[in-house]
């Protein structure tokens, strides 16, 4: 909202430039956004926090002004002539529901010649962004943005005969035409002014149609009301209605002020519009609400902030926001205005007295006490290291936790996959960031094609973060989870060194992984995940349990992602991760004794698998079987058809004696003799 | 034959001098000291001599033989060095063409900044705790004192999963939690590192981002004591030379509540774009945590006092980094992540 300085003055002196008045204000939470120069005026830009709407009036800014500038304000005194008629006569007011409209108050200008408004409220209003109507709605207006309190005027003569306003909640279904001209349809917790049944005007966000002021208008109701603000809010948002009445309602508005407002307006009808106030206000106060009191404890305000403010400052701080206080063994009994509902409990008032002295007045102080180590628990340190070990050949990504719900189709999920059970967002921002991620895979394929759409080559990245579960009760699973994906060769060089980053480059990354952190008893499983390759996929296992899932992408999920050259993906659960890995490392002896290597081709049918080889030489080779790799496997000339041939390199070595050829020798003739009898060997 | 002695000597020496192949060399060793060369078929001549001028014929013999011999030894060291010499210039490489490229990698720049906060608190003695991202209601909202139609709740625009289940708006639940798990022990100092969801998508909003939130709660503690630590936070952050300054703001969950502005990264303080001719730049939330959430929380805010704050980690960032546009942390492009 915009402010004029020159209106501003009406209420209060001050000798500050605007841009003085903006940087005092704002250092003292009424937020300037910025101040514009408009011939001999300057418009502050106000941003206001919620809880300070009651700056969106005039008198109220003024206050803050006052407070910082340790001056008095002037608020208008409303002048109205005698008049022998009474209010009574013309209109009975009730209020049916009173937890929605704790007070209702009108009063009735006769006579009025309806005509624009005088230029000077005209350009006020439209520094404050309100366009000019004529000088009923105008005064209206005007006297809103004075006093906070939104006002509405009725054509008097265009009420029922009964002249009875009742204010009560809509019927389910009633409906109403709104002064722009459209028809609403109410629920049962919006509150209307009806007269004599018929709605006139929808409670504090704007009046009705039927009862508008028009060039015809001859007498003026006007009304000046309380209505709560979370209802206000509430329908407003139902009815995506908001005006200028309700935002002030929605924060909260002054029932003391609501007399003094229609007084203000009708004392202002009767200067600019020529018409006579009818004696009294029909008001309508069920239960009067008496001031809050709170009391102030000086020694709080200062073990609270700090600092060390005397009795003396702090009273004076609380006087210049003009509240009443009284001494109560040395404490401060403030009675809080009504105009200031954000003030409810002592430390409101604390920081009413640090804003007015000053935040950047407060010293800097480290806190001292008990030391604490604080830190990171083993968890959070195991994360920390998997991200180390990862990036340092992975780039990390970030992913939106929420995805689009073709994600199942496009990655191939059984119809019955629990993975398609997922937590919908209510109301997403769009249907591409509709439903809760229950795989990280998604994320890193999209990351993969994007990517390659922009002519990244050589990539690999990974991410870890959570998936989500939906659960019978209570909230969701949260599972944290990590996931790397590869695309590409390893960065192209002149050297020709070419190494595709293919299932067993990411199959070596994840046994590197896995050895850093401590894993051991791991078994790699023929597996069908959905959204894999079935032949080029595998369960990892350790110590029986699934660790995660690794594999070649399937290929029509690449076409799918737009994924051209063949791509490879793990995802691992952390935290089963983090239950089975074992951190504590003890050394091994490092042996003096020489060792002695073997090499040894075998030939087998072209499906038997390597780790069924490895296993029977670890067997055989028993103890002093140091280690064992495959160095070849190759088949085609020389090799039967249906039959590969495997060529291992195997290291013999004792931790107390040199070993003897004819040891070796032993050891070599019963890997041998297994390797033939356990999986039909044969030897080249 | 010592005349002839000396003339061998003399010829082979300038031989020797010459060569410059060990198969030369070597066929000059085999012709003159060799089992057949000429000095040996001369020394076996001597027998035929006088013994006078054997004693002598051999002497001499000898010399020439061991001078010889020395010299090709020299000449074999010499040669084996040229050759050496000759391997290292062959050997010469263009040391200006690209090295291997190995595969590269690096943590995303929002695990950075983080992982440097987290730094700088645990070294204060903070813990860092962490909380569920789908959230309930209560611990979002209510419990942080945002009652249901509170104003304070157009202030985040929530993503809701259910009426009572939601995606938490920032990382201040993680507080309740806590202080619901301590309560009453103290101190409560924690930092609350996670993902926030807000519906708001522009150059200078994401869906979803990240915060870290800070909460101490023990006796005495002041809002010196706040401004004392952010002080430290920002110096670490942002360099020991940097301005903060603390304006009043409003946070429901806190009282007095305060917003932290630094002297801009970029101009430092004399104004420029970044920090639109202000010299000043919001970075963090913060205040004095309000009575009623420690209520809520299980502590008693007569015995106990506590401070709070909480930051955009992609804000930092940017302004650390020069980054321009929010979106490029979660659009994962190799350009960008290569870069940190």
């Amino acid at each position: 909202m915009g402010v004029s300085i020159n209106w501003l003055k009406d209420y209060v002196d001050f000798t500050w430039t605007p841009e003085e008045v903006a940087h005092r204000l704002t250092m003292a939470g009424i937020a300037i956004e910025g101040v514009e120069k408009d011939n001999d005026d300057s418009i502050l830009e106000l941003d206001l926090t919620p809880n300070r709407g009651d700056c969106l009036g005039m008198i109220n800014l003024a206050r803050e002004v006052a407070a910082l500038n340790r001056t008095d304000i002037r608020i208008p005194e409303p002048a109205i002539n005698k008049s022998t008629e009474k209010i009574n006569d013309y209109v009975a007011v009730e209020i049916a529901d009173p937890d929605l409209c704790p007070r209702y108050t009108a009063r009735l200008v006769k006579n009025v010649k309806i005509k624009p408004s005088p230029d000077w409220m005209q350009t006020r209003l439209q520094s404050a962004g309100i366009r000019p109507i004529n000088n009923i709605v105008d005064i209206t207006n005007y006297v809103m943005l004075e006093s906070n309190q939104p006002l509405h005027a009725f054509d008097y003569d265009l009420l029922s005969e009964a002249k009875r306003i009742i204010v009560r909640r809509a019927e389910p279904g009633e409906k109403i035409t709104t002064l722009d001209d459209i028809e609403r349809v109410l629920d049962a917790e919006m509150l209307l002014i009806t007269d004599n049944g018929r709605p006139i005007a929808l409670a504090g966000i704007m009046g009705g149609q039927n009862t508008e002021i028009s060039d015809q208008t001859v007498n003026v109701l006007l009304e000046s009301a309380c209505f709560k603000g979370t209802n206000i809010r509430k329908s407003g948002r139902k009815l995506a209605l908001r005006s200028d009445s309700s935002i002030r309602f929605e924060k909260g508005s002054d029932i003391n002020g609501v007399v003094y407002a229609v007084n203000r307006a009708a004392a202002l009808i009767q200067e600019l519009g020529e018409g006579q106030v009818v004696a009294g206000i029909a008001d309508c106060y069920p239960q009067p609400a008496s001031l809050s009191q709170i009391v102030l404890r000086p020694e709080r305000v200062n073990n609270l902030l700090g600092v060390t403010l005397s009795p003396d400052q702090i009273q004076g701080y609380i006087q210049s926001l003009k509240f009443d206080w009284q001494d109560e063994a040395g404490s401060l009994r403030v009675t809080v205005p009504s105009y200031r509902p954000d003030i409810e409990i002592e430390v409101d008032l604390i920081e009413e007295v640090a804003r007015l002295h000053g935040y950047d007045d407060i010293p800097a102080v480290l806190p001292y006490g008990d030391t604490t180590h604080g830190g990171l628990t083993t968890y959070q340190k195991f994360r920390d290291q998997i991200k180390d070990i990862m990036s340092a050949s992975f780039y990390e990504i970030i992913n939106y936790s929420f995805v689009s719900p073709r994600y199942a189709d496009m990655l191939l999920l059984a119809d019955d996959s629990t993975l398609r059970n997922v937590i919908k967002v209510a109301n997403p921002l769009s249907e591409e960031q509709s439903v809760m991620r229950t795989l990280i895979l998604p994320g890193l394929l999209d990351t993969v094609s994007r990517n390659l759409a922009r002519k990244n080559s050589s990539l690999a990245f990974f991410e870890m973060g959570s998936v989500f579960y939906p659960r019978e009760e209570g909230l969701p699973k949260e599972v944290l989870k990590l996931g790397a994906v590869l695309a590409g060769k390893l960065e192209s060089n002149w050297l020709k060194q070419e190494i595709d980053m293919d299932f067993y480059y990411l199959k070596g990354v994840v046994e590197n992984l896995l050895f850093k952190l401590g894993m051991v008893d791991l078994s790699w499983e023929e597996t069908e995940e959905p959204g894999y390759h079935p032949g080029r996929s595998a369960a990892i296992k350790c110590k029986g349990q699934t660790l995660g899932v690794i594999g070649e992408i399937h290929p029509l999920v690449r076409q799918n992602f737009d994924i051209k050259p063949r791509a490879c993906a793990f995802e691992l659960d952390m935290e089963t991760l983090f239950e089975l890995s074992e951190q504590r490392v003890m050394m091994e002896q490092i042996t003096r004794y020489p060792a002695v290597e073997r090499d040894l081709a075998i030939i087998v049918g072209e499906q038997t698998k390597a780790v069924a080889a490895l296993e029977v030489i670890r067997v055989q080779g028993g103890d002093l079987l140091q280690n064992v790799v495959i160095f070849d496997i190759y088949a085609g000339e020389q090799v039967p058809e249906g039959c590969k041939s495997m060529a291992f390199k195997m290291t013999f070595q004792s931790a107390t004696r040199t070993l003897t050829e004819a040891e070796v020798n032993i050891r070599m003739d019963e890997i041998r003799n297994g390797l033939s009898t356990q999986i039909g060997a044969n030897f080249r | 034959m010592i005349d002839r002695l000396k003339q061998i000597k003399l010829s082979t020496e300038k031989r020797i001098a010459e060569v410059s192949d060990f198969d030369s060399l070597n066929e000059i060793k085999v012709k003159i000291l060799g089992r057949k060369g000429e000095i040996t078929g001369l020394l076996r001549g001597l027998k035929d001599l006088l013994d006078e001028e054997r004693a002598e014929a051999g002497k001499i013999a000898n010399d020439i033989k061991n001078t010889l011999e020395n010299m090709i030894d020299a000449k074999t060291a010499e040669l084996k060095k040229m050759e050496l010499e000759l391997r290292l210039k062959n050997e010469k490489i263009d040391i200006s063409l690209p090295g291997l490229p190995l595969a590269g990698g690096g943590k995303h720049p929002i695990s950075q900044v983080t992982d440097e906060i987290k730094a700088i608190f645990i070294g204060m003695g903070f813990s860092v705790a962490e909380g569920p991202e789908i959230e309930t209601d209560y611990y979002n909202f209510e419990a942080l004192n945002v009652p249901r139609d509170h104003p304070a709740r157009d202030m985040q625009d929530t993503f809701y999963i259910t009426e009572e289940m939601l995606l938490r708006t920032h990382t201040s639940p993680v507080q309740v939690r806590t202080m619901e798990r301590l309560a009453p022990q103290i101190p409560v100092k924690i930092i609350v590192p996670g993902k926030v969801y807000r519906k708001d998508d522009d150059a200078t909003h994401s869906p979803m981002f990240n915060q870290v939130e800070g909460l101490l709660i023990d006796e005495k503690i002041t809002f010196a004591n706040l401004k004392g630590t952010l002080m430290l936070f920002a110096q670490k952050v942002f360099g020991e030379r940097v301005k903060v300054r603390y304006r009043p703001s409003f946070f429901p969950f806190t009282e007095p509540s305060a917003e932290m502005d630094i002297s801009c990264v970029h101009c430092q303080g004399d104004g420029c774009r970044v920090c639109s001719y202000t010299g000043w730049l919001e970075i963090l939330g913060a205040g004095m945590v309000n009575p009623r959430v420690l209520q809520y929380g299980g502590y008693d805010s007569e015995k106990v006092t506590g401070f709070a704050f909480g930051m955009g980690i992609e804000r930092i960032a940017m302004l650390k980094y020069g980054i321009n546009d929010l979106r490029l942390f979660f659009d994962n492009d190799k350009r960008f992540l290569k870069q940190f």
